[in-house]
C-alpha cells in the first residue's frame, strides 16, 4: 500500500500533519504498537526538518507485508556535511525552529534509533532525499 | 513495555490537578485514568527519544508541537508548567488525540517536585 504527503517548508501549524495522517493508517492495518511508534517518530522527525529547512517536501510510505518503506524527498539548501549533520547535538535550526522545541541536534540521531535502515543523499542548493526502513518483524 | 509493580502509586487526573493546584483545560475519559510515570522537557526530541508511551509529560513549551510530539509519543496527558497558557489549536488536536490538558501555574522543578512527592516515578 503506497501513501503520499505533501509538506509545506516553513509551516510550523502543519508541521505534524502527514506523520498523523500516516499513524491513523498504520493503527487501522494493525500494525505492532511498538512499530507504529518507532515509524512515526522517525517520520515526523524527518517531516519537522523539511518544516524548518526545506521549500517543500513530500513523504511517501509504503506497507509492505514485512516491512514500511518511508522516503522524503525535499527542495530546500540541502546538507553541506551529511556525516556531521548525524552528529547529535549539531544543528543549523532557526531560532524559530528552537521555540517550537526542536532544533538541537537529534533529529537526524531519533530518526536513525527507530529505523532499520536509514540512507540520507543531498545536493546544497538543490535538496535531501531521506529513506528509511522499518522490519515488522524486528523487536 | 516494562511491567508495572503493584506498589507504584497510580494518580487519577484529579489527583494530579489538585497536587498543583492546576486548571483542567481538557480532558478525555477514553485516555488513560491513571499516571504512575512522568518525564518533564521542553525540547521535543527528548521526549521522542522516550521508549515508553502513557506518561504524564510536564513541560513548558505550550506550542501545537507540543500536542504533535505527545501524539507520536503516545503520551495522553500533559502538565504545561510555568504558566504557560493552551491555545484553542492545541485544545482542538488534543481533542482529537484523546489527550488531557493541565494548566499549572508553578515553575517545572515545583511541578516536578510536588508529584514526586505524590508518588510518581520517573521514566529514567
Amino acid at each position: 500500500m503506497h501513501f503520499e504527503h505533501e509538506i509545506e517548508g516553513g509551516n510550523f501549524s502543519q508541521a505534524g500533519f502527514a506523520s498523523s495522517e500516516i499513524k491513523k493508517v498504520l493503527k487501522q492495518l494493525n500494525i505492532n504498537i511498538k512499530v507504529i511508534k518507532r515509524v512515526v517518530v522517525a517520520l515526523y522527525e524527518a517531516e519537522v526538518n523539511i518544516v524548518a529547512h526545506a521549500y517543500h517536501g513530500k513523504m511517501e510510505v509504503d506497507v509492505d507485508t514485512d516491512k514500511i518503506f518511508m522516503r522524503l524527498t525535499d527542495k530546500g539548501p540541502g546538507i553541506e556535511n551529511i556525516e556531521k549533520a548525524m552528529e547529535e547535538g549539531y544543528s543549523t535550526a532557526s531560532t524559530e525552529v528552537r521555540e517550537m522545541g526542536f532544533g538541537a541536534g537529534m533529529g537526524l540521531s531519533n530518526i536513525k534509533k527507530n529505523t532499520d535502515e536509514l540512507y540520507i543523499t543531498s545536493k546544497v542548493d538543490k535538496g535531501t532525499t531521506v529513506e528509511m526502513t522499518a522490519y515488522l518483524n524486528r523487536e | 513495555m516494562g511491567s508495572i509493580k503493584t506498589e507504584d502509586k497510580k494518580l487519577t487526573i484529579k489527583d494530579i490537578s489538585v497536587t498543583l493546584d492546576a486548571k483542567l483545560v481538557c480532558t478525555d475519559q477514553s485516555g488513560p485514568l491513571t499516571i504512575n510515570r512522568a518525564f518533564a522537557s521542553d525540547l521535543m526530541s527528548d521526549v521522542l527519544r522516550l521508549d515508553e508511551g502513557d506518561i504524564l509529560l510536564i513541560t513548558g513549551l505550550a506550542n501545537v508541537q507540543t500536542i504533535r510530539t505527545a501524539e507520536m509519543s503516545d503520551i495522553h496527558c500533559i502538565v504545561f508548567a510555568r504558566g504557560k497558557k493552551v491555545t484553542p489549536d492545541m485544545i482542538d488536536l488534543a481533542k482529537e488525540n484523546n489527550m488531557t490538558l493541565l494548566e499549572c501555574r508553578y515553575s517545572v522543578f515545583k511541578t516536578c517536585g510536588l508529584l514526586y512527592k505524590a508518588g510518581i516515578k520517573p521514566v529514567f
